[in-house]
């Protein structure tokens, strides 16, 4: 496997592609988006519940390749209890990664998806769950997401 | 056209593309049901239209735009033969198959589609063969149906077809051969069915058109629609075939020099087909190349074209069910040149990114086939697909490489 293969798909990114973290529908939330990439057909759906400007509890649902699916799920770790400034700053550090390659200076996990940058066609796979993320703390308050929400 | 022969002792040398490597591997390309890859009699022709007779075509009269001229028309003549097309005039170029589509349904469709009328699809028709014909819906207040599909075996549900053939429907627009499940679909008797019911039919052939002979008269349909990019032909042309007296009784779909008798201030004429939809500059020197790659073909010979392609395709069906875990889309049987499957636990793309490592090219993805995906329960898949320069060693590099993907998810 060369060196480029191994940088994509590192333990990190395995590990959260075979036991996604938060995944499934959050009964108490109340934001939720959908994003899809009609390219290639994934989709993922973040539900957030958030409490006094902060995201107190985050989760997705979807279907794509290990690198959207483990991206989405990382991601969740990352945004509980952010602010949605908070958010934001950090899919900018975020997408800085996966398109340069360049890791930041604070150790993270989001550094395992540095390798992405060598796959320009991987990353919006990588960066789909946020984009979700971030479309769900712009949207409006609504009731809790009971019924499906989200668009086919 | 082409200065030599083609031999199938020596198809390969004939691609100059193939000859490279891909991450340190020889090139496995595999990829053929998106686009095929070019001869050098292609490429020569394109060369040699370009140094020496390149000029607008149509009223020119002057020596190399009557060259271009003959070239095109020549080409068009060509086309025709190809697929036994009763006369040239029957013959309109397009960009490819879905202009080509949605030229029926605009012109055809936006003067003869009403509300009440239907429009009878299947349910595994590329977007291509069903975006049109929703916009069109959407502009005449026709209604859209479709023929079901079995399930992963991938047949029409020809006993459906009594029950949504009525008379309501104008036109039934179908695939000859699945670009996801490798389904050929028997186009006569559908066409014969279509015509009991006074419906006129439009048969998608993008899949079919490099990999068979095919006869347009013989098949019965009223429209057939290709891409010359997948049939070893440059990208940017393709071609619309219409029995004449419907394609003489349609309006145009766009306007503009080549395609008019007389202009007005206010109002124009039309010619007749096939320059009334040639609105513009044609894309003359690809035509050309498009008769070189129909030389080509035909040199080979379309019918051992088909049998190399579907030998290949059933050979790939058998060695890739071995595989642990694998869900094998399509016929298991009679298949046109392309396999299609998927994984339960490893994503289409991620292993399409590994073959490519080893030097292999696939697609992965919903084929721009979303709602067939849907209605399997599928969001993608991952196809082989294969052309007369593929070669059985190949399917090997390609089952080697899927299980080296397999064993490192599912470490």
């Amino acid at each position: 496997m060369s060196s480029d293969l191994s940088d994509l798909y590192q333990q990190v990114i395995l590990d959260h592609n075979r036991r996604p973290r938060n995944r499934g529908r959050l009964p108490t939330a109340n934001r939720v988006a959908h994003g899809d990439n009609p390219t290639c057909g994934d989709q993922c759906d973040v539900y957030l519940r958030v409490a006094d400007g902060r995201i107190a509890d985050i989760s997705f649902e979807g279907s794509g390749c290990a690198i959207s699916q483990a991206s989405a799920s990382l991601m969740t770790t990352q945004l509980k209890g952010r602010t949605a400034a908070e958010a934001e700053k950090l899919y900018g550090e975020f997408h800085e990664i996966v398109t340069t390659g360049k890791e930041p200076e604070e150790i993270s996990d989001l550094a395992a998806f540095a390798g992405v940058h060598a796959f320009p066609a991987r990353i919006k796979c990588a960066t789909l769950g946020w984009h979700a993320a971030l479309n769900a703390l712009k949207s409006e308050d609504q009731e809790p997401a009971t019924t499906e929400t989200h668009r086919d | 056209m082409s200065a030599v022969t083609p031999s199938w002792d020596n198809v390969r040398g004939d691609f100059p593309t193939l000859h490279q490597e891909v991450n340190g591997h020889p090139l496995v390309y595999l990829d053929n049901a998106a686009t095929t890859q070019k001869p050098r009699a292609v490429l020569a022709a394109l060369q040699r239209f370009y140094e020496r007779d390149n000029a607008n075509v149509h009223r020119g009269l002057h020596a190399l735009s009557m060259r271009a001229t003959e070239g095109y028309e020549g080409a068009r003549g060509r086309v025709a033969g190809f697929i036994h097309a009763a006369a040239p005039e029957e013959i309109v170029f397009t960009r490819g198959t879905t202009e080509s589509i949605n030229l029926v349904a605009a012109s055809w469709g936006g003067a003869n589609l009403k509300a009440g009328d239907v429009i009878l699809l299947t349910e595994m028709e590329h977007h291509s063969n069903l975006v049109p014909w929703q916009l069109i819906a959407q502009r005449t207040g026709a209604t859209l149906r479709y023929l079901p599909v079995t399930g992963d075996e991938g047949l029409l549900d020809l006993a459906a077809l009594d029950r949504v053939l009525t008379p309501e429907v104008k036109v039934f627009a179908f695939t000859h051969i699945s670009n996801t499940l490798g389904t050929v679909n028997p186009v006569a008797e559908l066409c014969a069915r279509a015509r009991q019911v006074g419906a006129i039919t439009v048969v998608d052939a993008a899949q079919s058109i490099g990999h068979l002979p095919l006869d347009v008269q013989a098949l019965g349909c009223d429209f057939l629609a290709f891409s010359g990019h997948k049939m070893a032909a440059p990208t940017g042309i393709g071609a619309l075939y219409g029995r004449r007296e419907l394609l003489e009784a349609m309006p145009p779909w766009q306007g503009g020099g080549g395609m008019i008798a007389h202009v007005d201030f206010f109002a124009s004429r039309w010619k007749p087909t096939p320059e009334r939809f040639e609105a513009g500059t044609p894309n003359f020197a690809d035509a050309v190349g498009l008769g070189a790659a129909c030389d080509y073909l035909d040199a080979l010979g379309r019918d051992r074209i088909e049998a190399h392609d579907g030998r290949l395709a059933r050979e790939a069906y058998a060695r890739l069910a071995e595989l642990p875990g694998i869900r094998l889309i399509g016929p298991a049987g009679e298949r046109g040149g392309l396999v299609s499957f998927a994984f339960a636990d490893v994503h289409a793309h991620d292993i399409v990114t590994f073959a490519d490592e080893d030097g292999i090219a696939l697609r992965g993805g919903h084929h721009c086939n979303q709602p067939l995906m849907r209605k399997l329960g599928l969001t993608s898949t991952v196809r082989a697909s294969f052309y007369v320069y593929n070669e059985a060693a190949e399917i090997e590099a390609l089952v080697a490489s899927l299980r080296r993907t397999l064993k490192f998810f599912r470490a």
